[in-house]
């Protein structure tokens, strides 16, 4: 129960912190995007402001083999640099261009009852399911070819 | 390039950015798990035995910010100007494109360069080159 406390809490932080930020502005994003306009770099130093912090924290975490409370750590093993990367990366970015939202604001704003934002995370839920139903699919037809 | 003083928020964007740091930090530190958005949220989706309880906590986390927000500072801003058409897309591309490139703005960008990923790292240059390229070619050469 203790652990669902502290997700619930991170949860709010990080969402208080995107909407300090300036994240769940789209115009904002698209301020910063947009370098061959008046380009805003605010941005630049939200992820620089961030990154300031994780580095202490990773590297504190890559050192652990537990949390501070004894649990599990789940680092990323994975390092493969490959289409899909590169490609799902290209694809999120196109439509982080498009509309200006990414995952965390879009969940932001359908909290502070913005229905495009719902209507972006819908789609985004979709966008997901189809990737796990394609993945289902490929799964099985390898399963089945041994 | 011309900069846009009238919209540079250095101080808020620094400030939101550290909050986003420390929360990504408890989340490794207490939880041990990545603060991915994408990733806590795809993995809802298919569901395993005991693994959708901390997602579904820190998703309704994030859905109550906006709210406290409200209550201590004033209204969000979150004026979303594409229309309904572009939303859609936009959405369903971030959706797919986030599930095949495991990850976003936060597990790669912030969660994944602080861990000094080279992974994370191609990850983050191919989203924000697309953002850079795709608002380009809206603002610039379709407008």
């Amino acid at each position: 129960m203790q652990h669902r406390v502290t997700e619930f809490l991170v949860g709010l932080l990080f969402g208080v912190g995107l909407i300090v930020a300036g994240m769940t502005d789209p115009s904002k994003v698209l301020g910063f995007l947009d370098l061959a306009g008046t380009w805003d770099p605010s941005l630049a130093l939200v992820m620089g402001g961030g990154i300031l912090v994780g580095l202490g924290a990773f590297a504190t975490a890559k050192k652990r083999t537990t949390t501070f409370f004894g649990g599990a750590m789940h680092l990323p093993t994975s390092t493969d640099i490959d289409k899909r990367l590169i490609g799902g990366g290209l694809l999120f970015g196109a439509g982080w261009g498009l509309a200006g939202l990414c995952p965390g604001p879009a969940i932001v704003s359908m909290g502070a009852g913005q229905p495009k934002a719902a209507v972006f995370v819908a789609a985004m839920l979709a966008g997901m399911a189809v990737f796990e139903g394609v993945e289902r699919m490929q799964a099985r037809k390898s399963a089945g070819a041994h | 390039m011309t900069i846009d003083w009238n919209h540079f928020t250095p101080w808020t964007a620094l400030a939101g950015g550290i909050l986003l740091g420390l929360a990504s930090a408890m989340f490794i530190l207490v939880n041990g798990r990545v603060l991915g958005i994408s990733g806590i949220v795809g993995g809802l989706l298919r569901p395993k035995t005991g693994d959708a309880g901390w997602r579904i906590s820190f998703v309704l986390g994030m859905l109550a910010a906006p709210l406290l927000y409200m209550l201590v500072a004033g209204p969000v801003p979150a004026t979303i100007d594409a229309g309904w058409g572009t939303v859609v897309l936009a959405g369903l591309f971030v959706g797919v494109g986030t599930r095949y490139g495991s990850g976003c703005t936060s597990g790669h960008g912030v969660c994944g360069l602080s861990r000094l990923s080279p992974r994370s790292l191609a990850a983050t240059l191919s989203f924000m080159g697309a953002g850079f390229a795709i608002v380009f070619l809206v603002r610039h050469v379709l407008a």
